[in-house]
């Protein structure tokens, strides 16, 4: 998979899902914390933010440095945005809008995150 | 070009030195000094921290260097013998003649010896220089744990006094007057100080006339004038100042009566070409012995011979602020009204030992001067009152008792003084110019505000109040400054701790919902999960998405999301076998490997799912955590020690594996680093650790608060010669009160810095339990030790926490993104793009 395609892809809303791809049990995904699914050769960060209640999904690769690690982030709530920080250089995503919380690197991709039948659905343009 | 010579390089002859270089702009002269020490300028106030420390260097103004780059020529070791005011020239010991277009003689002072018989005696001192120290040290290591007396009970002797305590020795206190620092206190402030003193082991007689020193040779007592004496095996002399006034009394500059050489308020002699500055030059009939007179005597000076027309303030403050042995003392304005021209407000706690005494005009409107004992917190605030004769509250009283039922300080704000209320006096720096560093000039820390205003620079009195107006200041440009440790808490870390301690609270979401607001973030969860290691020693893997990156897998993360293993080498000791283990499991995983610096073996690219399985193996092997990825200990470095070197003292490797097995696993504020070496040769660099122990004739010496990095720092003396069970215990509390105290990733040397007291301060808790917590400290440090387990153990053995160490949540794939390159026969990552 090429990694610029994934950096700049368009954002996935709930009004223009093609596809909700089962990814894996609710008991899977941590506490208050992010777990990684592959889809299609994607690397997509899910996060089960059980504090309030809601669940988000973005790439997993962090624009920095361009690694895949986002989904080994902490997560967290920066006024309106909850966010995901970068374990290795600790830079913040809004995990409602994917800008940058704390510096000017590109936006991640966010996707569409909804529960069915105690399983966590991603959705996707294709 | 003209040549400036200045004679004396004290501590107001280097002022004069850097105010001058300040405003010789266009170097239209040159400057020639001359210090008869052979050091450079140091700071004689703080004399008594060359006790606590040993290191002249920490005293010392400015180095050498400073000199060079501005073009002074410095010559230290070197007198003044003789001054030709016609030739206008001056005369070296050397011989070396030197012409001036103008002089500043700044000789200071030297110590008054009184005539008392048998003053010539072995054993008798006078406290003044390095060197003065030096000498008494080496006496006082001589007759160990005998009595030792100060002769003068002033400002001077008081911090003799503790000088002679320190150097573990029993104090007592000589003076001839009827109470302690009789220039400063009345009798009830006297009362109330010698309470204290005695609280803390000082003796204090007063009203004593010493007729004459006993002894045959060196000293063995004193006598005193109703025939009473005293059996004392050392003397400390200091009993005033005499100026140097030998130089302009020879070349025939006007002098007083009584010593001092004549200035007007220009800061000339008798002879215009010629200025006196600091403790050698008598001004309005006096001689003043402090520092902020001193300095201003330099700035006009300096102003004089370039040309401006500054002159010297009219009267001089003489207010003082000192803390002795952790106990308060100030004295400022008129400490001594007499009733006809002012009311005293007087409030007393014998229990608690405070003495409070302000002076108030007879029209109740302004504060004329007061004295603090026990607690000087309020000095500045009041002395603020007094210089800028600002309106008092309508009930005075409450300046000392604090407003009673209403609200807020009786004190005011601090932003309420005026712009040009001198606030440090030492470098006459205004309240105007501080906060304009802030407001203006865009200075955003108290450091920065120091460094370009250099207020705080001097004695350090007025730190607390230029805090506070550097925080008000950048709160009113709608800066924060506030310590709690981000927008979910409005708690410092410490206060954190105690609410987890306190109110037994186990989880992060518990904490959160109690005293915090929000859904939390990286900055406040990592440190809940430091505190509740530390309250709990509870391992990172109970609440595993709190953790920071590192601890959340127990592993590093390096440069492309891969993780590097270190196990623990206690000491740095691996055997043959454990090597070939490593070696074997590094061949097996393909993982690059290296020698760390603190004496172990880091291996690199491991991906998540595999960390179990070397960690498996590793435990197979006998290995345990080395806790690399965690703000907790990791290594405790050694030299060989005793066991094989030929210098070695003591067994440093035995200590160091005993050291590290005692603190393995323990979360702190930030990563801590220890070392023993076998002897002075320092081979451990136990100087640049948290702590460090190194071996010496007779015991351990304990240091604490070094470390390498960004800001390296050497450790400082904890405790010397003792046995190794002390040494562990002085260690113990040190540690367990850093880890209670100290801020989200603070090292130990930066929380010391931040430590009101510094390392005496410390050694108070530590050593002396000066808080009453010595026990509980180390209580809780046993605890840790006794409840230690092998968080990869855990880990390996508990399906739940090993589930964890997967990429994919819904596959079994490896990340495929992970790509290595070679390098010199291993792997390294493929280098970053951008």
């Amino acid at each position: 998979m090429d990694i610029k395609e994934l950096n700049t892809q368009a954002a996935v809303s709930f009004d223009n899902v093609k596809i909700w791809y089962k990814a894996a049990a609710v008991d899977k995904f941590p506490i208050n914390g992010g777990a990684c699914v592959l889809y299609k050769g994607k690397q997509i960060a899910v996060f089960n933010f059980t504090r309030q209640g809601s669940w988000y999904a973005c790439q997993n690769l962090c624009p920095h440095k361009m690694e895949m690690v986002l989904s080994r982030g902490m997560i967290g709530q920066d006024g309106e945005h909850p966010k995901v920080a970068c374990p290795l250089h600790k830079s913040t995503f809004s995990l409602k809008t994917g800008e940058n919380l704390n510096g000017d690197l590109n936006a991640i991709t966010t996707y569409p995150v909804k529960i069915e039948d105690n399983f966590v659905y991603i959705g996707f343009l294709e | 070009m003209k040549t400036v010579v200045v004679i004396g390089n004290g501590m107001v002859g280097y002022k004069f030195c850097e105010k001058f270089v300040a405003k010789n702009e266009n170097k239209a002269f040159n400057l020639l000094v001359f210090g008869e020490e052979p050091r450079v300028a140091y700071d004689r106030v703080h004399l008594s921290e060359y006790f606590e420390n040993g290191d002249a260097e920490k005293l010392c103004l400015a180095p050498r260097s400073w000199y060079d780059e501005r073009g002074i020529q410095l010559y230290t070791n070197q007198r003044i013998t003789e001054i030709n005011r016609t030739e206008q020239s001056v005369t070296t010991n050397k011989g070396e003649v030197y012409n001036y277009d103008y002089l500043v003689i700044a000789t200071g002072s030297s110590p008054f010896v009184p005539a008392i018989k048998g003053v010539d005696k072995k054993g008798v001192f006078v406290y003044r220089t390095i060197e003065d120290l030096e000498e008494t040290m080496q006496y006082a290591s001589d007759i160990k744990g005998g009595k030792a007396a100060v002769l003068g009970g002033g400002l001077l002797g008081l911090e003799a006094a503790k000088a002679v305590k320190d150097m573990g020795l029993e104090p007592h206190v000589v003076e001839f007057a009827p109470r302690l620092m009789p220039r400063q206190l009345d009798h009830d402030g006297s009362t109330a100080l010698e309470q204290k003193m005695r609280e803390l082991g000082i003796h204090v007689h007063l009203n004593k006339a010493t007729q004459q020193i006993l002894g045959n040779g060196r000293i063995e007592g004193m006598e005193f004038s109703e025939g009473d004496s005293l059996q004392v095996q050392m003397l400390i002399i200091s009993a005033g100042i005499r100026p140097r006034d030998e130089l302009a009394k020879s070349c025939d500059l006007k002098t007083g009566d009584r010593g001092g050489i004549v200035v007007d308020k220009r800061m000339r002699t008798s002879d215009p070409r010629i200025f006196a500055i600091g403790e050698v030059a008598l001004y309005k009939d006096m001689i003043y012995g402090l520092v902020a007179p001193g300095y201003e005597m330099a700035q006009v000076a300096v102003d004089q011979i370039l040309g401006r027309e500054t002159l010297m303030s009219e009267t001089i403050d003489m207010s003082t602020k000192l803390k002795l042995i952790g106990v308060d003392v100030a004295s400022f304005g008129n400490p001594f009204t007499s009733e006809e021209e002012a009311h005293s407000i007087i409030f007393e706690n014998k229990l608690q030992g405070l003495y409070k005494r302000i002076n108030i005009s007879k029209d109740g409107k302004t504060l004329l001067g007061g004295i603090l004992v026990g607690d000087a917190s309020d000095y500045n605030m009041l002395l603020q009152l007094q210089q800028n004769k600002m309106a008092l509250p309508e009930n005075p009283e409450d300046l000392i008792l604090g407003a009673r039922g209403g609200e807020g300080a009786a004190l005011g704000n601090v932003m309420d003084l005026p712009d040009e209320a001198v606030v440090c006096s030492c470098e006459s720096v205004s309240k105007g110019v501080i906060c304009s560093a802030v407001t203006e000039d865009g200075h955003e820390s108290l450091k920065s505000v120091c460094k370009s205003t250099k207020a705080a620079t001097g004695c350090g009195g007025c730190k607390p109040m230029v805090v506070d107006l550097v925080n008000e200041s950048l709160k009113s440009l709608g800066k924060t400054v506030k310590e709690s440790i981000c927008e979910h808490f409005n708690y410092s870390r410490r206060e954190l701790y105690d609410i987890v301690k306190l109110r037994g609270i186990e989880t992060y979401d518990e904490l959160l919902d109690l005293v915090g607001t929000g859904d939390g973030c990286e900055v406040c969860k990592p440190a809940v999960a430091a505190i509740f290691a530390s309250v709990y020693n509870e391992t990172a893997n109970r609440q595993e998405t709190i953790q920071d990156s590192n601890d959340r897998y127990l592993a590093n993360i390096q440069r492309n999301g891969t993780y590097s293993v270190v196990p623990r080498v206690a000491g740095g000791e691996i055997s043959p076998k454990q090597l070939i283990a490593l070696g074997r499991i590094g061949m097996k995983y393909d993982l690059y490997t290296k020698i760390t610096g603190g004496q172990r073996i880091d291996m690199f690219g491991a991906q998540l799912h595999e960390l179990p399985l070397i960690w498996e193996e590793l435990i197979q092997e006998g290995f345990e955590s080395g806790h690399a990825y965690g703000k907790a200990l990791r290594t405790v470095k050694s030299c060989v020690g005793s066991t094989w070197c030929r210098y070695g003292m003591d067994e440093s490797v035995s200590f160091a594996i005993e050291i590290e097995n005692r603190y393995k696993g323990i979360r702190s504020p930030h990563k801590m680093k220890g070392g023993v070496s076998g002897c002075i040769r320092e081979c451990a660099e136990a100087r640049c650790k948290d702590f460090g122990f190194i071996a010496v004739e007779g015991g351990w010496n304990v240091y604490v608060c070094g470390n390498g990095g960004a800001n390296p720092k050497h450790a400082e003396l904890l405790a010397e010669k003792v046995d190794k069970e002390t040494a562990v215990k002085y260690v113990d509390r040190f540690l367990m009160y850093y880890i209670k105290t100290a801020a989200p990733l603070t090292r130990t040397a930066a929380w010391l810095e931040k430590l009101e007291g510094g390392i005496t301060y410390l050694k108070n808790v530590v050593i002396h339990d000066s808080l009453g917590i010595a026990k509980e400290l180390d209580e809780e440090m046993q605890r840790y030790a006794d409840t230690y387990k092998c968080e990869w153990k855990e880990a390996v053995e508990t399906p739940e926490i090993r589930a964890r160490y997967t990429h994919f949540v819904n596959s079994d794939e490896p990340d495929s993104n992970i790509e290595f390159v070679p390098m010199r026969g291993q792997k390294m990552p493929k280098a970053w793009t951008q």
